[in-house]
């Protein structure tokens, strides 16, 4: 039978089941393989705290979302077009997320009486008309199962869970993705499980027909390729990007990486990969609490290896001390905070960007330090690379905020090479004669790293305030102010580092979006779209926030308006209010989820229209 | 991986060290009298001895009068934060095992605010050497009770007496999985010599309790074990292969009696039944740590356990060497790719 294929430049798709349903494989194999084939991919992945939440509940629900196209794919996407829903709790709580008009495939063996009761459903909605609005394929994957494999020896519990490869099957028809790569990767992981790996590939194959053939299914969609640029591609989330940006640090400055972190979410899985490459000289210690971990990654410094530290808020709050015995030590260090809705406890698995003014103000006495943020799940390689560099360069610790939409999401990564890594530049002492732990250099004003072990270096420093230059205990009175300015004056100095800022769009004009971190996506998507109608409108996104780069208050000067939107209650606009005595127009969103595009474009069209 | 190659650095020939090569020009700040002086002049004396050159010695300290020490001494030196030595120090021994890493602590600093690091630290047998002095007081913010103020004890913040439990630093250490516990004063600078170059001897956590007496605020609280007059009666010093016995003329010792230590006046009938001390006998190191605390016992002086396991840092440096060894020295640009890669060309 033949079927009408339909154009589209880009979808969001979302596969929703229970906990134990293997969505998130299921979502990250589509993402892969949506990558392979050269389309745009950004991702996120939504599951509940709970590691084992009942089955067939509301709240046990988790999804994998796929927004993939034609060009670079800077969101998760807002609506969803296609959803696979495996049981009647995945549908329900996915419903307000879609579009009118999506498709909704469903397994209707998740739709019995005990899930529809679990789910709070009173009928069937795939049978009572309530999804009118959507085109709804219920499928009985389990009868459509159970006759494939009939001749596998298989326990039914085996049999039902091949029905998120079955979905997968149907995406990739539907889609029109080849499924080889799918069934690589399973002959990887099941291949020596022979019956487990013929199941999934039968699963595959059968989605696959079954809306091939299925008079139901009208169309497949095909979407043009993003034509990337030439290289080698992974998808990765923020955590394991930066994870890969410290040893990727630590390997090109030619020192061993050491970590000192204690499990938190959304951070820990920072932790989790650096702890699998003991192979590249990794050294870890899971510490007893957050300022353990700190205050052993100072020491580590202080012995000389390229020291970090990962956390959240909850986290950062307690490393606060240690943060600033490292600005005291002047030693390099590289402190990555995941942030997540605070405060205290707050909502832990959920992104927000409300540690900024923490992280730029939250220490007592001056105690300044560089911060920078990445922009998205591949920039937070960069971010970490660029602050190792900083730290190690200044003899200072850094900070690189991340979030939790960042640190699960992930995004096609072109992996650089490490000879197009740039290069570290940093100096030890080097005359034991006229050695002095507070000399300074006179370009960077970083003190001369001397480790333990190098011989006719010893010396002995601490939180004390000390004498410039020689680094001896002392109160007196001007020397502390001079101390407080250079220390203020050298993470000044890091300006140096960071490039000036580039105005996308009008160069100057009435309306200049001003943006930070994870934001990045939803307001590049409205910025281009809005743009491309024909509105005049100018973006700056900035990735280091302390200092700012040289070039942001002479730009700021040629705007009338200036509007920031950021996942708290007005930080980035306090910071550039104090610093540039601008007002700003702030969009503040608390919701523990991601800007969408949309709500920014109807912030932005408000805006448009009242000038 | 790397190291820090700084051979074209190291031009100073290599000469015998004395404890004057120990010392920095600066001047020692503590009260005159203080007990920590004494403990000062030891490890002054000591390292020289232990065939260590000087820059591979680091010191590493809290904060509190005690920890001052590090400034007093002519090595790495590492003055923290209050309680956060021992995660500091760590973090130094991890990054370079080769060095020997000495942390000077408090009764405030090891036992209260930094209460967790010294558990965890000790349990994980970090190749440390804690020279805990205790003297019983935060002198250094001018006298309020520490975790080991006696019961009753008046001080500016307990003007009506303490009235919280103090620790016994030797069994915490001991029930942390210490795998070397000692106990010294000031006031026995033989003693203490003695029990510092076994504690610089052994690999793995070393833990040292020193009393110290502040002349200020807690003078003399420590006299009942460490004054001439009253020590013999007071105090029993443990050394191992050895019985138990104290008194001005040894003639009381310790046995084990309903499975509790009990004194005794020596006669020929229990003079043969006396414990003798084992080392190696956690179990044993423990019954004997509680002789004072929870009895009228004396008090015990000297190495309570000291028994061999591997270091963390021994072993978190030889995982990452296995590794290397099995798999090959990783190559960061394959790990940056993944094992899920595809190329574009």
């Amino acid at each position: 039978m033949e079927k009408r294929i339909e154009i589209a430049n880009d979808l969001t798709i979302r596969f929703a089941g229970d906990s134990g349903d293997g969505m998130q494989i299921t979502g990250n194999l589509f993402s892969n393989n949506a990558g392979i084939i050269g389309t745009d991919v950004n991702t996120f992945p939504d599951y509940p705290s709970e590691i084992r939440p009942p089955v067939g509940t509301l709240y046990g629900v988790s999804a994998y979302q796929v927004h993939f196209g034609s060009k670079k794919m800077n969101t998760m996407g807002d609506k969803i077009d296609v959803l696979f829903a495996m049981n009647a709790a995945s549908l329900k709580v996915n419903i307000p997320n879609l579009r009118d008009g999506a498709i909704i495939v469903a397994n209707a063996d998740g739709f019995g009486q005990k899930n529809l009761t679990l789910a709070k459903y009173e009928s069937n909605p795939l049978e009572d008309g309530s999804l009118s609005k959507y085109t709804v394929h219920g499928i009985g994957v389990s009868d459509i199962m159970k006759e494939a494999v009939k001749d596998l020896n298989l326990t039914v519990n085996q049999v039902e869970r091949t029905k998120n490869f079955f979905a997968l099957g149907v995406a990739y028809w539907l889609f029109n993705q080849p499924m080889d790569y799918s069934i690589k990767w399973l002959n990887k992981k099941f291949g020596k499980k022979i019956e487990i790996y013929e199941s999934n590939v039968r699963a595959l194959k059968a989605g696959y027909e079954y809306a091939k053939n299925s008079p139901e299914f009208t169309f497949h969609y095909s979407i043009p390729n993003a034509k990337p640029e030439p290289g080698f591609y992974r998808n990765i989330t923020g955590n394991e990007a930066a994870a890969l940006g410290l040893v990727a640090a630590a390997k090109k400055a030619n020192l061993p990486l050491y970590l000192g972190s204690y499990p938190i979410t959304p951070a820990t899985e920072i932790l989790h990969h650096l702890s699998g490459y003991k192979q590249y000289g990794v050294k870890i210690l899971q510490a007893e609490d957050e300022i353990a971990g700190i205050a052993s990654a100072i020491g580590a410094s202080f012995a000389g290896n390229l020291a970090c530290t990962t956390t959240s808020g909850p986290g950062l709050s307690l490393k606060v001390e240690a943060m600033g015995l490292a600005v005291m030590m002047e030693l390099p260090l590289v402190v990555v905070d995941v942030q997540r809705a605070g405060p205290s406890t707050g909502m832990p698995t959920k992104p927000e960007q409300s540690d900024l003014l923490m992280a730029m103000y939250g220490r007592h006495g001056e105690a300044p330090m560089p911060i920078i943020a990445a922009k998205s799940a591949n920039d937070c390689f960069y971010a970490c690379y660029e602050a190792s560099q900083v730290a190690l360069k200044y003899m200072t610790p850094v900070i690189v905020l991340t979030d939790g939409y960042l640190a699960q999401g992930t995004e096609p990564w072109r992996v650089p090479s490490m000879e197009e890594l740039p290069e570290f530049d940093f100096k030890y002492a080097d005359n034991p004669e006229t050695f002095h732990p507070y000399s300074r250099d006179e370009n960077t004003l970083a003190r001369p790293w001397a480790i333990p072990g190098m011989k006719g270096f010893e010396h002995q420093i601490g939180g004390l305030e000390k004498e410039n230059i020689t680094g001896l205990v002392t109160q007196e009175p001007y020397n502390h102010q001079l101390m407080c300015g250079l220390r203020a004056d050298k993470v000044a100095r890091v300006v140096n580092e960071v490039p000036d800022a580039v105005i996308e769009g009008e160069q100057s004009g009435d309306l200049l979006i001003i943006g930070w971190g994870s934001s990045y996506g939803a307001i590049k998507n409205t910025f281009d779209k809005l743009v491309a109608n024909g509105e005049k409108l100018s973006f700056v996104h900035l990735r280091w926030l302390n200092p700012f780069p040289a070039n942001l208050g002479e730009i700021l000067s040629k705007f009338k308006r200036i509007f920031i939107p950021e996942m708290n209650l007005g930080q980035l606009s306090t910071l550039i209010k104090s610093n540039y005595l601008r007002d700003v127009i702030t969009y503040s969103k608390l919701h523990g989820k991601p800007f969408t595009a949309i709500e920014i474009e109807t912030e932005l069209v408000k805006l448009l229209n009242k000038e | 991986m790397t190291m820090i190659d700084n051979s074209n650095i190291n031009k100073i020939p290599t000469v015998e060290l004395t404890a004057k090569d120990f010392k920095t020009p600066i001047d020692v700040r503590w009260c005159a009298g203080c007990g920590d002086y004494s403990v000062l002049a030891q490890l002054q004396k000591l390292m020289p001895t232990l065939g260590i050159p000087r820059e591979k010695f680091c010191v590493v300290s809290g904060i509190g009068c005690s920890s001052r020490f590090p400034y007093y001494m002519n090595t790495y030196g590492f003055h923290t934060l209050h309680g956060r030595a021992l995660p500091v120090a760590s973090g130094i021994k991890i990054a370079n095992p080769d060095l020997s890493v000495w942390v000077i602590t408090g009764d405030g600093d090891a036992m209260a605010i930094g209460g967790n690091h010294f558990i965890h630290a000790i349990r994980r047998n970090m190749d440390l050497k804690i020279l805990m002095l205790n003297n019983q007081i935060y002198s250094m913010t001018k006298g309020q009770y520490s975790p080991t103020s006696q019961v009753g004890a008046k001080t500016k913040s307990s003007p009506f007496g303490v009235i919280d439990y103090p620790f016994n630093p030797v069994a915490l250490a001991l029930g942390s999985g210490a795998t070397f516990v000692a106990r010294t004063t000031y006031s026995n600078p033989k003693h203490l010599a003695y029990v510092m170059k076994r504690a610089a001897e052994h690999k793995g956590i070393a833990y040292i309790e020193i009393y110290s007496n502040c002349v200020i605020f807690t003078d003399g609280v420590f006299d009942k074990w460490t004054d001439k007059h009253y020590m013999d009666e007071n105090a029993v010093f443990i050394e191992d292969g050895k019985p138990l016995v104290f008194g001005k003329n040894k003639e009381k010792g310790i046995l084990i009696d309903n499975f509790a230590p009990t004194e005794v006046e020596l006669n020929d009938e229990n003079k043969d039944k006396l414990i003798i001390h084992n080392e190696k006998n956690l179990a044993l190191a423990q019954m004997i740590s509680s002789m004072s605390y929870d009895n009228d016992l004396p008090r015990p002086f000297g190495v309570f356990l000291d028994v061999n396991k591997p270091a963390y840092d021994e072993l978190v440096n030889k995982q990452i060497e296995d590794t290397v060894a099995t798999l090959g020295e990783g190559d960061v640009e394959k790990l940056m790719r993944g094992i899920d890669s595809w190329e574009i060309k």
